[in-house]
């Protein structure tokens, strides 16, 4: 690694101040350790306060000169004095990347021997499933819960509602690739009303209580505006991550202010891409793990709209 | 004046306030008419012990918090992330700045031996600091913040702080200017630094570009930024936090403790190394960052030799009172000093090893963190106040150095402050370590063995530990407003008892400071 970051006009400039502060430290204990008359006052007196002119404690002397040399060892062996690398050649990024390469042949054939079982397989696979455990209160549990039962803004990952799809290969392609949810705003062409009217809509859709007069006037604008993205009938649209608007789950909060604040100003949920930081087997058992998280064994996605009618 | 217990102290009232009564004195401009001005030393006692009570009563809240986090109220002037700047800025600048500035201008008039420049830029710089103060508690809370940890005031409050800041440094050099001694006495050297430093780092950390009244951004950017910020807030805890307070050590211990200083030779020493090798400490605040691994490397050796430099003042200290230790038995104000150095000690060899970077690789982002800053905060910079302010406050009313209205008080006081830092510090250890710990646990696959959540549930109990030390020490400080309170109304009524003064031994040091009015 490369540590050549400073012009050597400046890299000299950090060579002379360290050295010459060194060189301060030694000359003020040096030319200091003699000069004293133990036991006698200097004569001085301030508001009633004299002072000892006793000498430097030997052992505070000793170690102050021990903690310059070190110093200078250190800096010798270690970058530190501008462009100079050090000659121990240690880097903070090549001590990372050695650590890493370590971990990697250590561990990488315990995860690689499961890469290659097929996700359905591996869900039943109880050592599998302790790793995923394991990366995903890592990985996942600072956004989706510890449970993986979300929050808002994220997920629940617990419930048979995947907005992205939820068969083995579409939760793979989520962790290792990431999603982009992207909701418009539609504060301008609906304005302040139209956000009204649409909101009591969605929330006539989702079997809510609605005004009716409000919700009838909602349709139009939604069927103009929504509809390309949560379906004619709001079932949602799982290509696009347009969550299904018939049921009483809401990713940004279920109160009339949190839907007419998402239709307003819309939405952006992210969800970061894991290959690059966790290599593709990690994903594996991961997308492995998430898929056993479901309550519902049944994998038919049409249970919820069975329980709408 | 019925009161006979020392012949000295009356001759000194006599001298400075011929004629009347404490009480009238009190109420007849005494502080502005005697030979040193008393009302901007005694305006900033009480404002030290004001703010005091104030930060740390925020302090404890917030440790509240930590444990119980329902108790933000879920109201946005609450929560946690608006307090926490609110209480170190209350703490550090409004109770330990208050403690500056209230020893600094007492130790360089009597040390100088003459009134302070200007008794109107001594109110100035007193009206001034409170109003930073005040806008601070009032804009903090609504969340206008620079988000520069310990800069976190919004510009216009900077440039009051900067004029402030450039009206204290000319009353303070000022009165050194023309003092009556030859020499500067080493308790001025530490302060002059402090006060040139502080100037130095807060306008250079606080360059921003304004873009509304409460709305500024940095100068600096990315690392730059952060390198800027740690120089400034490191050596905000190297200038404003230890020089200036080791200003205040050098006159109270000698003081105090009726000792000689221990070495004249050792002050010049480390007082030139100190205020030399801050400077280049900062970076260790960045270990393992964007910032260059020489610039991490260097502020890490440098932050090793500072061991040196700050032990220097801590040793001075102690051994000034060789001689005299048979004083802490009966001298709770000693005993603050004494133990204020005993913790700067302490955390001063603490911050040299967590700079060391695989110490630091384990330390960083853990609350051993917090409990090295409180090791410095409560156990140094109060304690040393606390005490200083002991010594001092009964001057402003007409009676000796350190003569309180109840020395049981102030011995309570110091048990408080004593067991509530320990208190603290410990639960801040344990979480810490094991924070660290926890963090870096792999199982036998290279997996994490624990969540973050995991390390804060794990955290509980050393966050309810911290709530109860910190509430101790709080509650050291109300034990101390009540004690000035009733000095205060001893002193207004003319008496000059002490309510239990057959208990205090009559001590050489107390009249021998009541005696030095006489100068006036």
């Amino acid at each position: 690694m490369n540590n050549a970051i400073l012009s050597s006009g400046w890299s000299w400039f950090v060579i002379i101040g360290t050295f010459g502060s060194l060189l301060y430290f030694f000359l003020l204990l040096y030319l200091n350790r003699n000069i004293s008359n133990p036991g006698k006052t200097t004569g001085h007196d301030y508001d009633g306060i004299e002072e000892y002119d006793n000498p430097l404690p030997a052992w505070w002397f000793w170690g102050f000169l021990i903690s310059i040399l070190f110093a200078i060892g250190y800096l010798i062996y270690y970058p530190g004095l501008g462009n100079f690398a050090g000659i121990g050649g240690w880097s903070q990024v090549g001590a990372l990347e050695e650590s890493q390469e370590a971990a990697d042949a250590r561990y990488g054939p315990l995860f690689a021997q499961y890469g290659a079982v097929p996700i359905d397989e591996l869900v039943e696979d109880v050592t599998a499933m302790r790793m995923g455990r394991r990366l995903f209160a890592t990985n996942c549990a600072v956004c989706h819960g510890a449970a993986g039962t979300g929050s808002e803004g994220f997920p629940n990952l617990g419930d048979a509602l995947w907005h992205w799809g939820g068969s083995a290969d579409q939760i793979k392609a989520s962790i290792a690739s990431g999603r982009n949810a992207m909701m418009p705003a539609w504060e301008t062409p609906l304005q302040e009303a139209g956000v009204k009217e649409v909101t009591e809509y969605v929330m006539q859709l989702a079997g809510r209580e609605a005004d009716p007069a409000l919700a009838a006037a909602g349709q139009a604008h939604y069927t103009l505006y929504c509809a390309a993205c949560h379906g004619a009938d709001g079932s949602g649209q799982p290509m696009l991550g347009a969550p299904s608007l018939n049921e009483e789950v809401w990713l940004y909060g279920n109160s009339k202010l949190r839907i007419e604040q998402s239709i307003r100003h819309g939405r952006n949920g992210r969800m970061p891409a894991f290959t690059e930081r966790l290599g593709a087997d990690k994903v594996h058992i991961l997308s492995a793990y998430v898929m056993s998280l479901r309550q519902d064994d049944d994998e038919d996605g049409d249970e919820p709209e069975e329980t709408e009618q | 004046m019925t009161d006979q217990n020392s012949g000295s102290s009356e001759s000194t009232l006599k001298t400075i306030a011929p004629a009347t009564t404490a009480h009238s004195a009190y109420n007849s401009g005494f502080y502005n008419y005697g030979f040193y001005n008393y009302r901007v030393v005694h305006q900033f006692s009480i404002m030290t012990v004001v703010w005091g009570i104030v930060g740390m009563l925020v302090g404890v809240l917030i440790a509240a918090q930590l444990a119980w986090p329902a108790l933000n109220f879920n109201i946005p002037w609450l929560s946690f992330g608006r307090l926490r700047p609110l209480h170190t800025n209350a703490v550090i600048f409004a109770f330990g700045g208050c403690a500056l500035m209230a020893t600094s201008l007492f130790v360089v008039q009597r040390t100088c031996q003459v009134r302070l420049l200007s008794d109107k830029l001594a109110a100035f710089v007193f009206w001034g600091w409170q109003t930073v103060i005040v806008s601070a508690a009032i804009t903090l809370p609504m969340g206008l913040t620079t988000s520069k940890e310990y800069a976190e005031l919004e510009w216009p409050i900077d440039i009051l702080i900067a004029v402030v800041w450039v009206a204290y440094a000319v009353l303070f050099f000022g009165t050194i200017m023309k003092r009556k001694s030859q020499h500067i006495y080493v308790a001025n050297w530490f302060f002059g630094a402090f006060i040139l430093a502080v100037a130095l780092l807060h306008i250079i950390n606080s360059l921003a570009l304004p873009v509304t009244l409460t709305k500024s951004y940095s100068v600096y950017s990315g690392t730059v930024d952060a390198m800027v910020q740690w120089w400034y807030g490191h050596n905000a805890v190297g200038f404003f936090l230890t020089a200036g307070f080791l200003g205040m050590m050098y006159y109270f211990v000698p003081k105090q403790a009726d000792r000689p200083v221990y070495s004249y030779r050792l002050s010049v020493v480390h007082f030139w190394a100190l205020i030399a090798i801050y400077v280049w400490a900062g970076p260790h605040h960045l270990h393992y960052t964007t910032l260059p691994d020489w610039t991490q490397n260097l502020g890490m050796v440098m932050s090793l030799i500072l061991l040196a430099p700050s032990w220097g003042g801590m040793i001075n200290g102690i051994m000034t009172l060789s001689g005299a230790w048979d004083k802490l038995r009966t001298d709770p104000i000693l005993k603050f000093l004494v133990v204020s150095l005993s913790f700067y000690g302490m955390s001063t060899f603490e911050g040299p090893m967590m700079s060391i970077k695989s110490v630091n690789a384990l330390s960083h982002y853990t609350d051993w963190t917090i409990g090295h800053v409180h090791s410095g905060a409560l156990g140094w910079v109060a304690m040393i106040s606390i005490g200083a302010i002991y010594h001092l406050i009964p001057l402003m009313y007409n009676r000796k150095a350190g003569d309180m209205y109840s020395v049981k008080l102030i011995d309570l006081h110091f048990w408080l402050s004593t067991i509530g830092t320990v208190l603290y510090i410990v639960a801040m250890w344990v979480n810490g370590l094991m924070q660290g710990l926890m963090w870096r646990a792999v199982n036998s696959d290279g997996t994490l063995t624990y969540s973050f959540i995991e390390s804060v549930e794990a955290s509980y109990a050393g966050y309810v530990v911290r709530f109860i030390g910190g509430s101790i020490f709080f509650a050291g400080m109300l034990v101390m407003a009540w004690n000035i309170w009733k000095t205060r109304e001893l002193a207004l009524s003319g008496n000059h008892g002490s309510h239990d003064a057959h208990e205090m031994e009559s001590s050489s040091h107390a009249s021998k400071a009541g005696s030095d009015e006489v100068l006036a």
